[in-house]
């Protein structure tokens, strides 16, 4: 087994320092746990038929030939399971009269997606099972296909669902002069001296996480142990305890290694009730790993908003009000928290900026569409997309500078905490700090002077320069704001630490990380906190067996909520052995002081002990304190109580050539604030990482639906994931305003850079085309739509409001809605 | 079905397969080299990348037959007998060019073979020549940073073989002219 040894002079602590990661050892090898790559003895595989129409009922059904194919054990339709089948869970009920369809892992009389599962074949090997799909004999009705969020609100519309009253499933309001934290929104709109109003979209993408998601279960007894590739183990466990009526005490649930998520695998999938069900049924482990074309079909999308933005200002440049009214595309179900991803952006449109009154106005549509629901920032990127493109907006027609624009109106560092108009109380922040620092780094000066010159020798290639000054909530959650926001489940973390005979230590965490490095984080920090080697601690998580209590990996939580768990699991370890040591050392606890791993007297140097030794002498327990149990061990359980909010400033110079329309990204520089740092080299990888998907929703990546529902970016030669030739190489930096809400002072890092970059990427381009009278790029803002928008004038980059038609296809709206356009698709 | 005669990271294999069958479900399913990954089905995303006799091919894209005769290497047959890491793991694991490390295998046997090419790459020409490989996490900046810093550490290591050789070389001469 190989083995790396990485030893970094740590004498200021392990928090901070560039460790090189733990989990780096067994994934540089190939000595993977993949689920995919399980294999039990007796195991059958599965195939999963795929509905390729986007509405139909099915009028018949029929598996038996597919039993006749060799090497098949089983085949089942929806009708097999339709009375222990359940529906996926929805744990986010945003109203009380939110509709929600119910949702049935194999369809039983109707399909409402292309992808959507309607059989599945066990066989012997996988090749026998898709073998066999063929012989399933099926016969589908079509129904009229519901594509258009804003056509299927309308009266008459057809409906996605028939036994709902419209394909609205929820509106979901928030309104400052209600809640108190601001003015009425109607007041302020109407005494406004400067109003703009935008339409922008939130076109529709997909996670794409590398490894296809994949799961075995195994029946044991009268439960099941499953295998799954997901970021919520713990989730998972519960929603399927409810779903299937298998009491919770008889499922386990292990996440092994998972190769990425990016909000994809918080989902209790069709395919992982589906292998439960077959499993079980046939009381044979089972495993489901899907091809890549059928994740990208049939695993949840993310984003998918219409969103009608205006901004209120005075003359002199400050901002009053915001009004935001948002279309979200929940597609044809809801899934495990589709409502609750465009509602947490309600509390992130007003940003960083001072608002007198806001209103948000959110309604949630059925479509014929894959299901949407947590992507990479899961409603904040929309939301800081939205304020950063407006005030750009605003500051154009006002003619005023947009960074002058900015600063006039955000919270100044010495105005914190403040309380939003919104009703979040934003802990710590320096704005000033974190632009003057991104601007110097870029040279925006020197930027600006080059852009005149290029635009006054109009220069085919134009310089366009982007800014987003974003903020985002993190550390998901406290459960008292969950509860207040109708959330199934609360926010809290757990983890427990267990100091063995020989002093090295174990740390069982709740979160569930899947790329994030959180082995080796969290290393650090117990090391600091016990005094121990960084190499003595041994990180437990992704087995509900193992790692009993947690709620697992999202919304950038995982060290804010659930280290925080660690540090007060080993500060309850610390005083225990405090007590253990002063027996030892015939002291009083108040005497002990406790530095790098050891318990001294004070004033009596050399008469000490350290941890390794009390632990010993715990687990011996010959001689410990009356009433003291034999263990050095502790188990914690944290729930915050507010949210972290990191923020950061990033800027971008564009190269835009107007007479082929493509955009280089010449420089981009981010200057983010996530509080203290606990590993650098592993907060600039999340950094990189995140910039990489907000970019690729600014420039690359799409989900496309044709007139017919069907998906047309369907495998990774359409769906255009950026390559390392599509990205530049990133200038990052850090300012630090520690989180004053937690021990650790930590906000969060694994979303900022998807939510800041999109709105600095489209700004740049849209600041390179002003001249030419544009205001707006849809995205992704592909070569064609930058011509176009250049030789059709300003607002002709759009497409249908569905997001839906395909290249060529025709067009019912310009981004402006201002109706048919000819050649303005794109 | 069809004989197949293939070494894989250095054991030889012998077996009787169906002519559909693609090189990585061979090496998945059948020799249990699960380090090996499907990333998708359209030979875009490149997890599956191996190295078939020195050449780097996505096994997705090469059927199990087609190795017959040929030597393959695998992220399990990179590091040395001795568990030692091979220069290209040593600099993924130094510049954090992982994260989820399902991309990684792939990565690292495409970063293999464009070394082999070019030994020392400019930034552009790592980005190029890794195209065909995707990774969703790292957004691809410590692997580009990794593969220079591999390729350097591969140069300097030959450049000092290739200097011992020459001295060993001289050496003889020496001892031959004497």
């Amino acid at each position: 087994m190989t083995t790396i040894d990485d030893r970094p002079d740590v004498a200021g602590g392990e928090i901070g320092q560039p460790r090189k990661r733990k989990e780096d050892a067994h994934l540089l090898t190939g000595r993977t746990t993949w689920t995919d790559n399980m294999v039990l003895p007796g195991m059958v595989h599965l195939a999963i038929l795929r509905s390729p129409m986007a509405h139909a009922r099915i009028t018949s059904i029929d598996v038996s030939a597919a039993l006749e194919r060799p090497g098949v054990l089983a085949a089942y339709s929806g009708r097999d399971f339709a009375e222990i089948q359940g529906s996926i869970p929805c744990a986010w009920p945003v109203t009380p009269d939110m509709v929600n369809p119910g949702h049935p892992s194999l369809a039983v009389d109707q399909v409402n997606h292309v992808g959507e599962a309607v059989a599945v074949v066990a066989a012997r090997d996988k090749a026998s099972a898709q073998d066999a799909l063929e012989a399933i004999d099926i016969d589908y009705e079509q129904l009229p296909v519901v594509l258009d969020m804003e056509a299927a609100l309308a009266p008459g519309a057809d409906l996605v669902h028939a036994h709902t009253e419209s394909n609205r499933s929820f509106t979901w309001i928030f309104d400052s002069g209600t809640a108190g934290t601001g003015a009425p929104i109607d007041e302020v709109l109407g005494q406004a001296e400067v109003t703009v109003s935008r339409r922008f979209r939130q076109q529709r993408l997909i996670p794409a996480f590398m490894e296809p998601r994949s799961t075995v279960v195994q029946p044991q007894g009268d439960g099941f142990v499953m295998w799954s590739a997901t970021q919520v183990p713990h989730i998972l466990r519960t929603m399927l305890s409810l779903t299937l009526n298998v009491p919770e005490h008889k499922v386990r649930v292990i996440a092994p290694d998972v190769g990425g998520g990016f909000g994809g695998k918080l989902q209790v999938t069709p395919e992982e009730v589906i292998t439960a069900l077959v499993a079980r049924k046939l009381g044979k482990p089972a495993k489901y790993t899907e091809s890549r074309s059928e994740s990208l079909m049939s695993a949840h999308h993310g984003r998918d908003q219409i969103q009608d933005i205006t901004i209120t200002a005075r003359r002199d440049g400050t901002v009053t009000g915001l009004d935001v009214h948002l279309y979200a595309d929940m597609g044809a179900y809801l899934r495990l928290v589709s409502p609750g991803i465009p509602v947490l952006g309600a509390f992130m449109f007003n940003s960083i900026y001072k608002f007198d009154a806001y209103r948000f106005v959110c309604e949630g549509v059925f479509t014929n569409k894959t299901p949407t629901d947590a992507y990479r920032g899961a409603g904040r990127p929309e939301a800081t997309f939205a304020i950063e493109r407006i005030m750009d907006e605003l500051a154009t027609e006002l003619g005023m500078d947009r960074m002058e624009l900015r600063r006039r109106n955000w919270i100044r560092h010495e105005e914190f905490p403040f309380t939003t108009v919104a009703g979040m109380t934003y802990d710590s922040g320096n704005y000033e700090a974190a632009t003057d620092r991104a601007l110097e780094l870029i040279g925006w000066d020197e930027l600006v002077a080059e852009q005149a010159e290029r635009r006054a020798r109009k220069d085919p290639v134009q310089l366009g320069l982007g800014i987003s000054t974003f903020t985002e909530m993190c550390g998901l959650a406290p459960s008292r704001v969950l509860g207040a926001l109708s959330y199934a489940a609360g926010g809290w973390e757990n983890a427990s630490i267990r100091v063995l005979a020989t002093g090295k230590v174990e740390v069982v965490t709740g979160v569930s990380p899947h790329g994030q490095g959180h082995e080796t984080a969290w290393s650090q920090i117990v090391a600091d906190q016990l005094g121990v080697p960084f190499e003595d601690v041994e990180v437990i998580h992704g087995d509900t067996q193992s790692s009993p209590k947690g709620l697992d990996t999202y919304g950038s939580r995982s060290l804010v909520v659930g280290a925080v768990a660690v540090v007060h699991a080993a500060d309850k370890v610390v005083a225990k052995a405090r007590r253990i040591a002063a027996h030892m050392l015939e002291a009083s606890e108040d005497d002990l002081e406790f530095a790098g791993g050891s318990f001294s007297v004070r004033g009596a140097p050399g008469n000490s002990k350290s941890i390794q030794e009390i632990a010993f002498a715990a687990f011996a327990a010959h001689d410990l304190p009356d009433g003291m149990e034999p263990s050095l061990d502790a188990d914690a359980t944290f729930d915050p109580e507010n949210f972290s909010f990191p923020h950061g400033t990033h800027l971008c110079a564009m190269e835009v050539d107007t007479e082929t329309g493509f955009s280089t990204i010449r420089k981009y520089v981010c200057v983010d604030d996530i509080g203290a740092v606990i590993n650098p080299l592993i907060v600039d990888g999340q950094v990189h990482g995140g910039l990489a998907q907000g970019i690729a929703q600014a420039l690359y990546e799409e989900a496309v639906y044709d007139e017919e529902g069907n998906l047309t970016t369907g495998t990774f030669v359409d769906y255009l994931l950026p390559s390392a030739a599509d990205l530049p190489s990133f200038t990052t930096d850090r300012t630090v305003s520690r989180a004053t809400t937690n021990p650790l002072g930590v906000k969060g890092v694994g979303e900022a850079g998807t939510i800041a970059s999109t709105p600095s990427i489209v700004n740049g381009i849209v600041d390179a085309l002003r001249p030419w009278g544009i205001n707006d790029v849809q995205m992704p803002c592909t070569p064609e739509r930058v011509w176009r928008a250049i030789h059709s004038g300003a607002e002709k980059s759009g497409r249908d409001p569905g997001g839906t038609v395909s290249w060529g296809g025709t067009s019912t709206t310009t981004s402006d809605g201002s109706g048919a356009t000819d050649g303005g698709q794109l | 079905m069809t004989r197949v005669n293939v070494k894989v990271d250095g054991t030889a294999y012998s077996d009787d397969v169906e002519p559909r069958l693609l090189l990585v479900q061979y090496l998945r399913d059948r020799l249990g080299k699960v380090g090996t990954v499907i990333g998708c089905d359209t030979s875009n995303c490149g997890s599956c990348t191996v190295l078939l006799d020195g050449l780097s091919v996505k096994s997705c894209s090469v059927l199990a037959v087609q190795a017959d005769g040929a030597s393959v290497t695998t992220v399990e047959g990179l590091s040395g007998p001795d568990g030692a890491l091979h220069p290209v793991q040593q600099a993924f694991h130094d510049h954090h060019a992982l994260q989820c490390g399902f991309c990684t295998p792939g990565m690292m046997l495409a970063a293999c073979d464009l070394l082999r090419e070019n030994p020392n790459p400019s930034e552009d020409e790592v980005r190029e020549g890794i195209e065909g490989n995707l990774c969703r996490c790292t957004g691809y900046q410590n692997i580009v940073k990794a593969v220079q810093a591999a390729g350097a550490a591969m140069s300097t290591r030959a450049n000092s073989a290739a200097a011992v050789s020459d001295s060993i070389a001289s050496v003889s001469a020496v001892e031959a002219s004497a």
